[in-house]
């Protein structure tokens, strides 16, 4: 479905990645471990045509991706969550749908506003608000069914569980589970490690720019040195 | 009670017209970030092609309303072609340099319609219907003005239902916001672009059709309007269309009734009451804050301090130009006096914008003071030409630390449109004030002192004081302050987290960059002999940002060869007939082909001379 290989990237002079690899299966559930300027946002906004400045290789069902620009990025069916949300506050709920709508795709599943509205139900309820107007959570799941709009058949999700309520990250963590029964591949961004077990089948931990791990959750218990040098604060 | 309400229809009627200029504008801007100053191109050659449609069609009501609107889909047509082929290649270049490449086309489009419809003022015939006056509590009213009262609200609910209700609408508010989020949705941001800019440019291709039974139609018309467009678009706050169209009523209105107790102050009331507003709401009325995403800007390359190979080559240009009132004739050596001045001017404010990070559009303004406060002294006073010399920056001094003092609130374009309005101001009031300024006639016979009044000795002296204004700006440049200044400019939030006070760096900043500017000023006067308002006008400002752009911001070089490159290409084209044209082919090449500047791209060219030869 991905695969990333050798990938650098920077912001100016500053080298963010120093040749990151990774690659996620069809239908599988990867989470990308760090701690905060790990490099885990900079690897999505890489895949995503949004930092300019790469090298490597980003291939996506093959075909290489990188150097595209984002909007043909997303049509080929890259679905992409940001950190800092990004809704469009003056717009409506049912307008920020709209924005990320795309016909539909083979090989993905189909979103309607309604499915969407039930796999999501406060948000049904606000859909004439304004997006400025929700709560933060109420904002994370907006951004997710926006991104759901273009039927990606990959989604990157930078840190949906950063900055919510714990009953929504509860929440968060039954609609990951849906979309990997809808058929969807997903990478998740996290530095909550607790949550990352619960929803995904392997992980990577990214240090500096540099991969320092890939494996199962249970050999990453298995040691937990790995997750003191790596991950704890 | 009559006399008023005419008055008041007069003023709405007027706030139509500029609503629709200025909602295109402000469209525009709010999707493409393009200051857009081709607007006023627009707006007038929507004017020129409905007087051309009227009058060879003359098809009655019919005729006129379908030539109006063959005018504003036409000029959408333009906004297309130019969209495509300048302003799309660009999108990731600098901002400014996109205002300097729409700058290019008013030059060429000027030349353009004065080599289709000749130099005349033409003058359009009454709208068929509605060619009477009626008459409300006794004042006459013309039909038209009230035909135009009702156009522009329908105009706004026009747009209002196009945003809110088509999915387009709804990608170019969601654009406004983040665009580069737009384009991680899969939606082709270059498509919405160039759909935003035929539509801005239709509506202004609009506001100037209707415009034609009310003015005549004129080579005038494009800069004369954009200064206004501009500030209502600002007022309202950038890429808020009702925010428009309030400011438009507002600025009519009160121009309405303002121009009953003191007829003079048409000129400046708009930029007044921008500055106003600005200062109390520093996004305008309407307008929010950009999301700080979807920034295109490179970060800032470090300036560096001139390697030992390059300081030679410095020195040795010094040097020549030194040597040079040796060789040359007199009339090259008054050239190079032209050069220096250029040369300081842009130095000091490529210092504002690059050092300081803060984008001037009206650095003219304290040149012009510095000249002003020396011709004055000299001919007011009676001062000698060494007094009048140090009178003249210590004057730009003055103005910068008011004017700055505003400005510094601000950023970004919001700064840069109130560094206009406080030259617009300046101006306005110089060109008003006839007793003291002589108003357009300007100040005459501002000679230099019998001793300087060769043009060989007045070489040196100009040599002396721009090179030392110049040197004296590098020193800062890399001085604490400047690295401070320079601290603000990337992250203002970092520098205030270490207690540094921004604003008064930023203050003292702008103060300095206006105080070498009115070094400029003296420095031109004395070599001219004259002054005349234009020295602070718009259209200084602009040649100044062209001279910075042009060189290329990054480098310490840049300003210097974009002066020289300004300065000459001028006195070569300036010659010509359609010099515009031309000379907005050049920026338009340079724009296009080096979208570093002329520093980046002889850099490259050496580089690539370089790869060759290895
Ligand atoms: N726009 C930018 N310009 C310059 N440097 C940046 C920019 N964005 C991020 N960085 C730097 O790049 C590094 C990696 O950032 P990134 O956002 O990828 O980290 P992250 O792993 O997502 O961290 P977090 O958990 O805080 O989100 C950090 O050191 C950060 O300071
Ligand atoms: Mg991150």
């Amino acid at each position: 479905m991905l695969e990333i290989d050798g990938l650098t990237a920077r912001y100016g002079r500053a080298q963010i990645l120093n040749g990151v690899s990774l690659t996620l299966g069809d239908n599988e559930v990867v989470a990308l471990l760090g701690r905060n300027g790990a490099g885990k946002s900079t690897t999505m906004k890489s895949v995503m045509g949004l930092v300019r400045q790469t090298g490597g290789s980003i291939r996506h069902d093959g075909q290489e991706i990188r150097g595209r620009a984002s909007h043909t990025i997303c049509r080929a069916g890259i679905g992409y969550v940001p950190e800092d949300r990004r809704i469009f506050g003056e717009l409506t709920v049912e307008e920020n749908l709209e924005v990320g709508r795309r016909p539909a795709r083979e090989g993905a599943p189909q979103w309607t506003t309604e499915h969407l509205f039930q796999l999501f139900p406060n948000l049904a309820e606000r859909r004439r608000n304004l997006g400025k107007q929700l709560s933060g959570g109420e904002q994370q799941m907006l951004t997710i069914a926006r991104t759901l709009m273009g039927n990606p058949s990959l989604v990157l999700l930078d840190e949906p569980s950063e900055g919510i309520a714990p009953v929504i990250v509860e929440q968060m963590a039954n609609v990951i589970s849906e979309l990997k029964r809808e058929g969807l591949s997903v990478l998740i961004s996290e530095q909550n490690l607790h949550f990352a077990r619960e929803v995904s089948d392997r992980a990577y931990i990214i240090e500096k720019g540099t991969m320092r791990y890939e494996g199962k959750f249970s050999d990453l218990d298995a040691n937990p040195e790995i997750s003191t040098k790596y991950l704890a604060v | 009670m009559g006399f008023y309400l005419a008055q008041l229809l007069t003023g709405l009627a007027n706030a139509s017209s500029l609503f629709l200029i200025a909602s295109g504008l402000s469209i525009i801007f709010g999707v493409t970030r393009i200051v857009n100053f081709a607007h006023g191109s627009f707006y007038m050659l929507g004017a020129y092609l409905a007087y051309t449609l009227v009058t060879t069609l003359q098809g009655g009501i019919p005729g006129y309303w379908f030539s109006v609107l063959a005018a504003a889909v036409l000029v959408g047509g333009i906004g297309l072609v130019v969209e495509m082929t300048i302003l799309r290649r660009i999108y990731r270049a600098p901002e400014l340099f996109q205002l300097v490449a729409t700058f290019g086309v008013v030059l060429i489009v000027q030349d353009a319609t004065l080599a289709i419809w000749g130099a005349e003022d033409l003058l359009g015939p009454r709208a068929p219907g509605l060619d009477r006056a009626v008459r409300l509590m006794g004042e006459p009213i013309p039909e038209y003005d009230l035909a135009l009262i009702a156009i522009g609200p329908a105009v706004l609910a026009a747009i209002w239902l196009v945003f809110h209700r088509t999915r387009w609408g709804i990608l170019v508010r969601a654009a406004t916001q983040d665009r580069e989020m737009v384009g991680a949705l899969g939606v082709n941001q270059a498509w919405l672009f160039s759909a935003a800019f035929v539509l801005g440019s239709a509506l202004a291709g609009l506001g100037g059709a209707l415009q034609i039974p009310r003015e005549a139609v004129s080579l005038q018309m494009d800069l004369s309007i954009i200064g206004e467009a501009f500030v209502v678009v600002v007022i309202g706050g950038m890429g808020s269309v009702t925010g428009a169209f309030v400011a438009a009523v507002l600025i009519s209105v009160l121009n309405a009734f303002a121009i009953l107790i003191f007829p003079q102050i048409s000129i400046v009331l708009p930029f007044v009451v921008m500055a106003a507003v600005l200062i109390v709401r520093p996004y305008g009325l309407f307008g929010r804050p950009g999301s700080e995403h979807g920034g295109t800007e490179e970060p800032e390359q470090p300036l560096r301090l001139l390697d030992q190979r390059s300081t030679m080559v410095l020195l040795a240009l010094v040097a020549m130009l030194a040597f040079s009132p040796a060789v040359v004739s007199d009339f090259t050596t008054i050239l190079l006096v032209d050069v220096m001045v250029a040369t300081l001017f842009a130095v000091s404010l490529h210092f504002m914008m690059g050092v300081g990070g803060m984008v001037s559009f009206g650095h003219a303004a304290y040149f012009g003071v510095g000249a002003y406060a020396a011709a004055m002294a000299v001919k007011v006073l009676g001062w000698g030409m060494l007094p009048a010399m140090a009178l003249g920056p210590v004057a730009a001094a003055l103005a910068a630390l008011f004017f700055g003092w505003f400005c510094v609130r601000l950023s970004g374009v919001y700064l840069a449109m109130l560094t206009m309005a406080a030259a617009q101001i300046l101006w306005g009031v110089t060109f008003q004030w006839q007793d003291v300024t002589g108003g357009d006639d300007g100040i005459l016979g501002v000679w230099p002192d019998e001793w300087a009044s060769s043009d060989r000795v007045y070489f040196y002296l100009a040599l002396v004081l721009c090179l030392g204004g110049i040197w004296l700006l590098r020193r800062v440049a890399h001085s604490p302050f400047g690295y401070t200044l320079r601290g603000v400019r990337d992250s203002r939030i970092r520098a205030e987290a270490i207690g540094i006070d921004t604003r008064f760096h930023q203050w003292m900043g702008f103060t300095l960059a206006g105080t070498l500017a009115g070094l400029a000023g003296v420095v031109f006067v004395f070599s001219k002999g004259s002054v005349f308002p234009d020295a602070l006008s718009i259209g200084h400002s602009i040649d100044g940002l062209i001279m910075v752009l042009l060189g290329g911001i990054h480098a310490l070089a840049g300003p210097v060869y974009g002066a020289m490159a300004m300065v000459l290409i001028e006195d070569w084209v300036s010659r010509l007939d359609y010099w515009r044209f031309i000379f907005g082919g050049i920026i338009l090449t340079v724009v296009l082909l080096a979208p570093d500047g002329l520093a980046g791209g002889v850099r490259r060219l050496i580089q690539l001379v370089r790869r060759d030869a290895a």
